[in-house]
């Protein structure tokens, strides 16, 4: 059952991207609307299958990596379909979707053994730890997708070389606001989703900091974007480089999720074996 | 029959002078409406006038006179004394070609800046005034309101509305691309010349509402500020500006660049780095192309915004192609309209005159018979009324299918001498009133009743 709603999320997800890819092409608000509403019946299915799953094994499930890639999908999905309601801008879709198809498919590649059962990942901590964090990386991942459009208009604008996206993609202060609107509050939550991991060691590890790799990168990923964020505000850094910061950001993202969860070994990994 | 005429001038025909005359006409509140009781040759009148056109709509009975009058009406409204000639500045259209005019001004495609949305909502409003003096009637009305229906046509067939087809129009696309919405933007303009004006008329219409014009000449500037509800700063102190502008459009006589690298990117900080988007139409150029490799600072000169139209110029053909079909096809679809209208009088003739008639001797047969019953009048009234009815329906079906020809008049011509409705048949005057949607065939069934 859990597996079957998994397939079938992964197949709404993709036809919502064949439709957004589509859209790209063909500015139909039909095509839109349909696209936006399969990728909700996917998230539905999604959410079933992750719930079903907390249920059977008991707590939140993100001690594999397949499972916990799976729910960042299902939280990227989520905080996309609820933005794109408040933006109104459909031509979003199209860079998103292909995302959480990435994420979807590359979550049942990967591999799915199982940490040690631990009565740790029980705490009401974890899920504010990892709840925080994942909608935080959900935004970042959204601001990376509008940094890369914000790229691709700007370099239009800029070499006065007008490909058929420019008539697509917003403006670029539209973009640029989006992006900053993602980072404000994407940026907190990470902060908060580091306390609270920091301080969830401390109290069963007794030591905050355990030069734990995912610690490292997780806190120099912190580090670039706190660096934008305070850019951003005190500067008024916009645009390009900022763009090219929050992809920059979200690399490191993606590079702690999956580097230290399969490379490198220590309290976060699932590769090891090690708690 | 009455003809249809248009009378007026544009920013085509008209020179400068004459069009600052115009300006200060179109913001009288005097409606030149007024004086159509004194125009005796003209039956209908519509008036338009915004501040780049004025156009004179009408019909009348005979040509010459018509147009003597309505130039004099047109001279007394923009205030032009009579030594000053007028009459190159003018285009008289007539009939077809006049109805052809209306549709074009109504889909903006005579406009000064193609495309643009205003015009109609001028045109609605110069119908509205003539209904208010009850200047239209059947054939004004018909012909406002298929031109509404054209300009609908051609907005939602074609993309003149939204396609770029200027220069300036370019820019304000461009500016829309940077920016989002203009409504916020502070625009500097440069230099104050018809390029500059033209481009700022754009903005205005996309909603800014903050601009700021430096000029060698203050006068120039004020005369602009004047216009566009702008501020002026002195021409030296416009790099100060810069902090606090969006949107620079530069225009001077300048022979060397009066904005350099250095200019721009020592500002860029205390702007917090705002977008800046400079469109530089001066030849030569006012402004150091190397402004355009700072980050955030986009600069157009006027071979870049050429690109920017020469991009679509194939597809605003294909558009303006599309268009002028849209407007043939309504021309002749509203020429039937017309000469099926010119057969609707001869038709209501025939039928008043049998009316009459019948009318006469009805009188005559009841005087003589006293005793009838109210019955027996009843299937006398009938069946008299029958007997025309029957009698004039060839006639009649044929005269409708004449009235699609070219050689119609001919045939309106012979039936009227044949029913012998000329002496005394006012009916050629009394055309069905109103119904404006109404099928010519409708109104020739209904007129008559």
């Amino acid at each position: 059952m859990e597996s079957l709603f998994l397939v079938i999320a992964t197949l709404c997800y993709l036809s919502a991207t064949a439709g957004y890819l589509v859209y790209l092409f063909r500015d139909r608000e039909q095509l839109h609307r349909i696209s936006w509403t399969v990728m909700l019946v996917g998230a539905l299915f999604h959410g079933a299958a992750v719930l079903m799953r907390a249920v059977s094994v008991g707590r939140l499930p993100v001690t594999t990596i397949q499972e916990a890639l799976s729910l960042f999908a299902l939280v990227f999905v989520v905080t996309y379909l609820i933005l794109q309601l408040r933006l109104q801008l459909r031509i979003l879709g199209s860079f998103v979707s292909p995302l959480a198809v990435i994420f979807m498919l590359s979550s049942s590649f990967l591999p799915s053994n199982v940490m040690p059962k631990s009565e740790f990942f029980k705490s009401g901590w974890v899920i504010i730890h990892v709840g925080s964090l994942f909608v935080a990386n959900a935004l970042f991942a959204l601001a990376f997708s509008v940094g890369i459009m914000y790229l691709l208009q700007e370099r239009h604008i800029k070499k006065k070389n007008f490909g058929f996206l420019y008539e697509r993609l917003p403006s670029l202060e539209r973009l640029d606001s989006i992006a900053h609107y993602c980072l404000m509050s994407g940026f907190p939550l990470m902060t908060a989703g580091l306390i609270t991991g920091f301080a969830y060691a401390a109290i069963v590890w007794h030591s905050p900091w355990n030069w734990d790799p995912k610690e490292i990168l997780s806190v120099v990923t912190w580090i670039i974007y706190a660096v934008l964020v305070h850019e951003r505000l005190a500067v008024g850094w916009r645009g390009r480089r900022a763009a090219w910061l929050s992809i920059l950001g979200f690399s490191a993202v993606l590079l702690t999720f999956f580097g230290a969860s399969l490379l490198l070994s220590g309290h976060h990994s699932v590769v090891s074996g090690k708690m | 029959m009455s003809k249809i005429v248009l009378l007026g001038m544009n920013h085509k025909t008209a020179p400068v002078e004459i069009r600052e005359q115009l300006a200060v006409a179109c913001r009288q509140e005097v409606n030149p409406l007024h004086m159509l009781p004194h125009l005796r040759h003209v039956e209908e009148l519509v008036f338009l006038s915004t501040c780049n056109r004025v156009e004179f709509l009408f019909t009348c009975n005979s040509l010459a006179e018509g147009i003597r009058e309505i130039k004099a009406a047109l001279r007394t409204h923009i205030g032009l004394p009579a030594s000053v000639p007028l009459d190159s500045y003018l285009y008289v259209h007539e009939d077809m070609e006049a109805v052809k005019h209306l549709f074009l001004v109504a889909s903006s495609l005579d406009s000064m800046i193609v495309g643009e949305p205003q015009i109609l909502g001028q045109l609605k409003k110069a119908y509205r005034d003539a209904i208010e003096y009850r200047a239209v009637k059947v054939i004004l009305n018909r012909l406002l309101h298929k031109s509404f229906s054209v300009a609908k046509r051609v907005r939602t067939e074609t993309c003149i509305g939204s396609c770029a087809v200027s220069v300036s129009y370019a820019a304000v696309e461009l500016a829309r691309k940077i920016f989002g919405d203009l409504r916020d933007k502070r625009v500097l303009l440069i230099g104050a010349g018809e390029m500059a004006e033209l481009a700022a008329e754009h903005f205005i219409r996309q909603g800014v509402h903050r601009m700021v014009v430096a000029n060698r000449t203050l006068e120039r500037a004020m005369e602009l500020a004047n216009r566009f509800k702008a501020e002026t700063v002195s021409f030296d102190g416009f790099l100060e500006e810069l902090k606090v502008t969006d949107i620079v459009v530069s225009s001077t006589g300048a022979q060397e660049p009066i904005i350099r690298y250095k200019d721009i990117k020592s500002r860029m900080r205390e702007r917090r780095n705002k977008p800046l988007f400079f469109i530089d139409i001066a030849v030569p150029r006012d402004i150091d192309s190397r402004v355009n490799e700072i980050d955030n600072v986009y600069l157009y000169d006027i071979d870049d915004l050429q690109g920017v139209i020469d991009l679509n110029k194939e597809e605003r053909l294909h558009q303006a192609q599309t268009a002028e079909h849209i407007i043939d096809e309504e021309t002749i679809k509203f020429r039937i309209w017309m000469n099926s209208l010119s057969a609707v009088p001869t038709i209501v003739s025939v039928r008043e005159k049998a009316e009459t008639i019948r009318r006469n001797e009805i009188r005559k047969t009841f005087a003589q018979l006293p005793n009838l019953s109210d019955r027996e009048k009843e299937a006398i009234e009938i069946l008299t009324g029958s007997i025309i009815k029957k009698f004039l329906h060839d006639p009649i079906v044929f005269l409708k299918k004449k009235a699609q020809r070219d050689a119609q008049a001919v045939y309106m011509d012979f039936a009227q001498q044949l029913f012998n409705l000329n002496n005394g048949a006012s009916g050629a005057d009394t055309a069905p009133v109103d119904s404006e949607n109404a099928d010519a065939k409708d109104q020739t069934f209904t007129a008559k009743k």
